[in-house]
């Protein structure tokens, strides 16, 4: 990746409704060239989808999200391909990860509520032919994600004038 | 509304409440009038509207990096809370010996020729006070950073300012400074990159500079706080060219690259006589620089810092092309600023004072900008922008001075 490139990641990273033509003055750059960098990043699925952080916790519907170790057992020849398919395919799982060390997907689900939450790891996870085990973890407070910080930690603390 | 600037607040004072401790005061205390940027603060402060873009202020919006403030924390943790040597922690000023070295190819012997200073602030008005004798003048380029000519009076000195000019990107030129010199002149204090203007001096720009510096025994007094922050080319020290390292005192600090103004640490350099003297001042006022303090920057200038300080780098040059197109673009003529966190419009066009603009655009357009005559000669006409601020923040604040500009018309 080139560093032109990179450097336009980096402002897409922060603000993702900077447009073409603010991203081409802040890096002095052509805004077509920007533009279509963005263009290929987009194609190459470099960029793959432009989201916005929401604390859900300020929100009065409120979710429950829940981190699920999977054990299970990989399959001849696509090792946890399948499995970890099936299980991304379902609308509720926000995240799937194949993890080294004690079991082997890690896989983060959204429900209303715990009981949602509860009934799909019952019905749905574990009843997965090669699922040998789960465990839940019920996330309870969100600190930081995605690199950004949730609590009004990030204002500007600085006198409205100064030298 | 605040048209009492040039009368000293104090004087207003006296007159109204006879009786008053004001009498009790020196002179030169009573006499050095109040910071404009002090006042145009009161005045954005007393509108007390939620909804102000500030570009007013003179610091990074960066929080000092977190390995530095951790270092910090854990040398609190483990009891490091004494006075350290007068000019400083010896590895402190190795570590800015080394930096000096590597950045601006300057060689200073940290035992002898440094000194740890509270902020950059500190090393200034050490300088002055080691220089200066009643009525010496002190030459000071102007548009320029607030305190030379205050802390000159306080010194008993005598500040003359020279003006710089938008043509010339307000860079110091050789003529102008050799006008300005009288047998009384004794020292020439520049700060390059500027606040408030941006403006820089290339090595090759500084050299006629330093030739009637050397003509005319001046003592360069070279606030590079901002050397950091320079965008095109590479900054060059004036302690740097011929000759002149034993004629200036190199004035820097932590506070504008490192994010870290809150911990007020600074450095001198110079020759051993001069810093020598600058260090019994400083003993006797000062003590030592805060020990904290010191940990912190040892951290910036060694492992925590120097990336961090690259990154920020870049991110201010980022919003410095956005405003200054910005400006451009809604029909104020803007200078390029090649240093510093500093844009310097003209608002000239408008037909109003400084003073005026900026007062309207707090009021009608709730951005703050500090108007420009507050920075001493040939800044009326032009405001300070800081763009050391979201992206978010400026583009909003690019729009109302634009929807303001046009609500003019
Ligand atoms: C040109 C200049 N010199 C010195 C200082 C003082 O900085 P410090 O925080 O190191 O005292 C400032 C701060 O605004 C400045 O702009």
């Amino acid at each position: 990746m080139n560093e032109f490139k990179l450097s336009i990641l980096d402002l897409l990273k922060e603000d993702a409704r900077l447009s073409a033509a603010t991203i081409a003055t802040m890096l002095g750059a052509e805004e077509a060239d920007v533009s279509s960098a963005i263009a290929e990043m987009e194609r190459d699925h470099v960029i793959v989808k432009y989201a916005t952080v929401i604390n859900w916790s300020k929100v009065d519907d409120e979710k429950v999200t829940a981190l699920i170790e999977v054990e299970c057992t990989p399959e001849r020849g696509r090792g946890f391909e399948n499995i970890a398919e099936r299980i991304y395919l379902y609308p509720e799982v926000k995240s799937v990860y194949l993890m080294s060390g004690a079991y082997d997907l890690l896989v983060e689900i959204e429900g209303k509520n715990l009981k949602e939450v509860a009934s799909f790891v019952s019905n749905k996870l574990s009843t997965i032919e090669s699922v040998i085990a789960t465990k839940s973890f019920f996330i309870l407070k969100k600190y930081k994600q995605d690199g950004i910080i949730f609590e009004e930690f990030e204002d500007d603390h600085r006198l409205l004038v100064s030298p | 509304m605040i048209k009492d600037e040039e009368k000293p607040l104090i004087r207003q004072d006296d007159r109204s409440r006879s009786g008053g401790m004001q009498h009790h005061l020196a002179a030169h205390a009573r006499e050095i009038p109040p910071s404009g940027i002090r006042r145009f603060f009161d005045l954005v402060s007393a509108s007390k509207d939620k909804d102000i873009i500030t570009l007013g202020v003179g610091e990074p919006d960066f929080v000092t990096p977190w390995r530095v403030r951790d270092a910090a924390v854990y040398s609190l943790e483990k009891g490091k809370t004494q006075y350290t040597p007068n000019a400083g922690m010896p590895e402190l000023r190795e570590a800015i010996g080394q930096y000096l070295s590597n950045q601006f190819h300057l060689t200073y012997d940290p035992a002898k020729e440094m000194i740890v200073t509270v902020g950059g602030s500190e090393g200034i008005d050490l300088a002055l006070r080691a220089l200066i004798e009643p009525g010496d003048e002190i030459l000071v380029p102007e548009p320029c950073y607030i305190s030379y000519s205050p802390i000159t009076t306080l010194s008993g000195g005598v500040a003359v300012g020279i003006e710089t000019f938008a043509e010339d990107q307000f860079k110091l030129t050789a003529e102008s400074l050799k006008a300005a010199i009288t047998p009384k002149s004794k020292v020439l204090v520049l700060c390059y990159p500027s606040n408030p203007t941006g403006a820089i001096m290339t090595y090759e720009e500084m050299l006629p500079i330093a030739k009637i510096v050397e003509e005319n025994d001046l003592i360069v007094i070279s606030d590079e706080i901002y050397a950091e922050l320079t965008f095109k080319g590479n900054h060059s020290s004036f302690a740097s060219l011929p000759g002149m390292k034993d004629r200036t005192i190199l004035v820097s600090g932590f506070s504008k690259a490192f994010a870290m103004t809150g911990w007020r640490m600074g450095y001198a350099c110079g020759h051993p006589d001069l810093i020598s003297a600058m260090l019994k001042i400083h003993q006797y006022t000062i003590m030592c620089a805060p020990t904290m303090g010191q940990v912190a920057a040892l951290e910036a200038l060694t492992k925590g810092g120097l990336e961090e300080k690259d990154r920020m780098m870049e991110s201010y040059n980022q919003r410095r092309r956005l405003v200054v197109q910005g400006f451009r673009e809604m029909g104020l003529e803007c200078h390029e600023p090649q240093g510093a966190f500093y844009a310097f419009p003209s608002v000239k066009s408008t037909g109003m004072t400084s003073e005026q603009f900026a007062e309207r655009l707090l009021l009608e357009a709730k951005v703050a900008a500090v108007p420009g005559h507050v920075f001493g000669k040939g800044g009326e006409g032009f405001l300070r922008c800081c763009y050391a601020t979201s992206v978010s923040q400026l583009t909003e604040a690019l729009e109302r001075i634009d929807s303001f500009l046009r609500s003019l018309e």
